[in-house]
């Protein structure tokens, strides 16, 4: 049997991630792919604690911890000094922040990176909330979601308002490439990681990472519950190389699963009434609709 | 060579013959000079480095801290808000041992907007781990550039280091400078090799957790430990500076006429030269007054001040600067650094030129006047000069 | 000489700065110390703008304001009755307005009692720049009045500061101008 992951680990056993982390399993494909010749800054997120505590560290890599909001200034200032050095060739720099880091208090210095052109990798592991601090709400979580700071008692307190798409905020930037990537789909997630890896400037990677303590559910659905949230086209797998729009993971109408199933498998939507989740499923097809309208008229030849 | 310089393009200038590897850097009034002659310098191809033009002063800081930590030469400037916009990560900095030189223009903070002198944006970053510098010509900013990079790299210290000069007062003032051989500058200098970095060849964490019974604590008291050490080598590198250039300013005090002086007047920045002025008026009346100039507030030179205050009879500090609540910070630290002492002057405080306020002779000799007619030498006193009714 | 102080008057965009500048190493090329500093503040484009050049043979110390100028030159004549030109300049100062106006009708105007020196600044930029760009002219008219600086210092160094920003025909056309003005004063 050919293997089509390979064999290469960079992460080490030995972190402190909770039982059946996304967020683990998708550092752990992006390194496979990546290889040793890469340079990191992490900012404030899960992944801040689960590499280990001084003097250890789970990552065979050069790695920098980074403040919360500044991870795309860090990667921009890690690329010019390996230019001004000449170390630049070969070498990966890469962001790699939580949906807190990105989509809410680091995205000025990340639409700043990428604007300027910097030749940076920066990839999101979405958990959909601030997950190291304890489950509040981010602007990733999606509607209908239960957090602490969006309770769900006898007022049905949940996220009023959709997730915000960043893989689109980053497209219009007219960066080289943007995509999307899970970890129920690790060929996919290495396949794009290489071809980031290959491209020259900035790109960025938004991977859907599962957390089983955050969305409550059991450890061990991850990839299950990861799969069925493409599968339903809450998470479609699609991505924008030099503006062109490709779907990689296609979900025929007759295959696409209601999202109901999705939702009630988590903990989190346990007491969403049947008119939030009739909204919610018009929100996933209307947008589902929209991605394919973008191939259509801007996809690859 | 022989160049007009404002206080700006000096530091521009300064960036460009230590040869910064990166410079990432947010405009600001009155600082954009200094990013647009370098902007300048690098069109025209007399300046290669990789200038990041970043979208913040927070980016800039923080892209300056990782820029660092790969091993390059690193610089930013920037002014009052800006400064102020940095301030989580002026502590990175220097936690992670970077050894940033970064000038700052001492502007007033907003609201009400004031783009004017103001050394409140500076004090307020006092307790950051940062070494703090204060000029008060072009040619001291320049030169002072070029001391605070051999200073800040050396292995000993590993610390950011923070060059104030007054705004427009300095930044926009052009004086004559003279730009020193680059052939001296990098003898002098060397090239910035740190044994720890960001380094694919031999990957390393920067930052890692540190649990309250680990090593926290220790990285931490490593801090206070290099700042101890900046002080020997602050000397020991004006010393050398001044054998190869020619130039010195007095490393921590520059000490104007203070010889037999019972009145000492202690300022930084650029109202120190009108104070010599008042000093040279007084003295040639006979009267014996003298100024101290505080050119390095971190690390503070407490025993320059006790060896100061031993021969005389009153110190009066200015600040432009005030912390509410209490005083002007030079006045609260001075008078810290002498209590001690068994026999001290009385010490005097007086705020004066905030918000760009002009620091005149005249305010000066009211000053000198108010310590000359001062008898109770434990009268505590503090004042703001020339407040409007 | 001891420290002389100028005061420039203009408005944001005419090249107050710049000629102050000029008269400043100008004043270096003769071995003097000098300090040159705009209005401290913002600029804009068209609103009323001060520049100021300390000149001495000695080492200036100073770092604030000029409050008692002993020259101040005027690039603009719509400034006057607007901006009060004449602050801080004792009788024994010096002013210099480019003016269409006569020294006599001027001093009436500004009731002022030192030496005046009216002269048309625009008029000459025009007959040999081509455009109204006066500072170049009054820098030569205030080489002639003041006497701070020799012609051909204040001549050199303008071809040193424009040669990589004007053409060859438009620094001679300049050099003109401060000719024409040192005559003309």
């Amino acid at each position: 049997m050919k293997l089509t992951i390979p064999e290469q680990e960079l992460m080490e056993k030995g972190h402190m991630a909770c039982l059946g982390c996304g967020g683990s399993l998708a550092m752990r494909y992006l390194l496979k792919a990546l290889g040793k010749d890469t340079m990191m800054a992490i900012p404030a997120c899960c992944w801040a604690v689960i590499p280990g505590v001084f003097p250890y560290s789970c990552l065979e890599i050069p790695l920098q911890y980074v403040a919360f909001e500044a991870t795309g200034a860090a990667i921009s200032g890690m690329e010019a000094a390996l230019k001004a050095k000449g170390k630049k060739d070969g070498v990966t720099v890469v962001g790699w922040a939580g949906d807190g880091g990105t989509v809410d208090i680091g995205i000025q210095a990340l639409s700043g990176a990428v604007e300027r052109g910097h030749d940076v990798k920066y990839v999101c592991y979405d958990n959909e909330a601030y997950m190291n601090t304890g489950i509040q709400r981010s602007s990733a979580t999606p509607k209908g979601a239960w957090t602490t700071t969006t309770p769900v008692g006898n007022t049905r307190f949940w996220k009023q308002t959709n997730k915000k798409n960043i893989v689109e905020i980053m497209a219009a930037h007219d960066i080289p490439y943007a995509c999307t990537a899970s970890v129920a789909y690790p060929e996919d997630l290495i396949k794009k990681a290489k071809k980031m890896k290959d491209i020259k400037g900035p790109c960025y990677m938004h991977i859907y990472a599962p957390c089983p303590t955050g969305w409550k559910y059991p450890p061990e659905k991850t990839i299950e519950l990861s799969r069925l949230a493409t599968e339903s086209c809450i998470f479609p797998l699609y991505e924008v190389t030099y503006g062109k729009y490709k779907i990689n993971k296609d979900i025929k109408d007759e295959k696409k699963k209601p999202i109901i199933d999705y939702l009630r498998s988590q903990g989190r939507f346990r007491k969403l009434d049947e008119e939030t989740i009739r909204s919610l499923q018009k929100h996933v097809d209307d947008e589902w609709i929209k991605l394919k309208k973008k191939v259509e008229c801007f996809g690859e030849e | 060579m022989k160049k007009v310089l404002s206080g700006n393009s000096a530091a521009a200038y300064g960036s460009m013959l230590v040869r910064a590897e990166v410079i990432s850097a947010y405009p600001i009034t009155p600082q954009t000079k200094i990013v647009e002659k370098i902007a300048d310098l690098i069109a025209n191809g007399e300046f290669k480095t990789e200038f990041v033009k970043v979208e913040s002063e927070h980016s800039a800081m923080a892209a300056a801290v990782s820029a660092s930590l790969v091993g390059a030469r690193t610089f930013t400037a920037t002014s009052a808000q800006g400064l102020l916009l940095m301030h989580e990560i002026l502590h990175w900095a220097s936690a992670s041992r970077t050894p940033i030189v970064m000038v700052n223009i001492n502007r007033g903070l907003a609201p009400p907007w004031s783009v004017w002198a103001d050394q409140t944006d500076s004090i307020a970053q006092r307790d950051t781990g940062w070494m703090q510098f204060y000029c008060e010509s072009c040619q001291e900013v320049l030169d002072t550039m070029i001391q605070l990079y051999k200073v800040a790299e050396d292995k000993d210290v590993l610390l950011p280091a923070m060059l104030s000069e007054d705004a427009f007062l300095l930044s926009h003032t052009s004086e004559i400078v003279d730009i020193p051989d680059q052939e001296k500058v990098d003898d002098f200098l060397g090239t910035f090799d740190p044994e720890y970095k960001l380094d694919v060849n031999r990957p390393m964490s920067f930052g890692s957790l540190s649990m309250p019974h680990q090593y926290y604590y220790e990285f931490r008291y490593k801090i206070a430990e290099a700042m101890e050490n900046a002080k020997n080598k602050i000397i020991e590198v004006e010393r050398d500076f001044e054998k190869v250039f020619g130039r010195s300013y007095g490393g921590f005090l520059d000490l104007y006429r203070c010889d037999g002086a019972d009145i000492v007047l202690v300022a930084a920045g650029s109202m120190s030269s009108t104070i010599r002025i008042a000093v040279d008026e007084m003295r040639d009346k006979g009267h014996k007054v003298g100024l101290a100039r505080l050119r390095v507030f971190r690390p503070f030179p407490v025993e320059e001040f006790k060896k100061l205050a031993k021969d005389v009879k009153i110190i009066g500090v200015l600040d432009r600067s005030f912390c509410f609540g209490y005083e002007g910070a030079f006045f609260t630290e001075i008078k810290s650094a002498l209590y001690n002492m068994d026999d001290r002057p009385l010490v005097k405080g007086y705020v004066v030129g905030i918000g760009g306020r002009d620091v005149t002779l005249d305010v000066i000799f009211e000053i000198i006047d108010d310590c000359m007619k001062t008898t109770d030498t434990k009268e505590e006193s503090f004042k703001w000069i020339g407040l409007k009714g | 000489m001891g420290l002389k102080e100028i005061r420039w008057h203009g408005r944001g965009g005419q090249g107050v700065v710049t000629a102050s500048e000029l008269i400043a190493e100008a004043a270096i090329l003769e071995g003097n110390y000098i300090q040159a500093f705009p209005e401290f503040g913002p600029e804009r484009m068209g609103a009323p703008i001060k520049a100021f050049t300390r000149i001495s043979d000695e080492p200036i110390k100073i770092h604030s304001q000029v409050y008692t100028p002993d020259i101040v030159m005027v690039l603009d004549p719509t400034l006057l009755g607007s901006v009060n030109v004449t602050e801080g300049l004792s009788d024994d100062g010096i002013l210099i307005v480019n003016t269409p106006l006569g020294e006599g009708e001027l001093r009436a105007q500004l009731g002022f009692n030192g030496k005046i020196y009216a002269f048309n600044a625009t008029k000459i930029a025009m007959e040999t720049i081509g455009r109204p760009v006066a500072n170049t002219s009054c820098a030569g008219a205030l080489v002639k009045a003041s006497g701070l600086v020799k012609l051909e210092n204040l001549l050199d160094v303008t071809e040193e500061k424009f040669k990589e920003k004007l053409s060859q025909k438009a620094i001679i056309a300049n050099k003109e101008a401060i000719k024409a003005a040192y005559e003309a004063v």
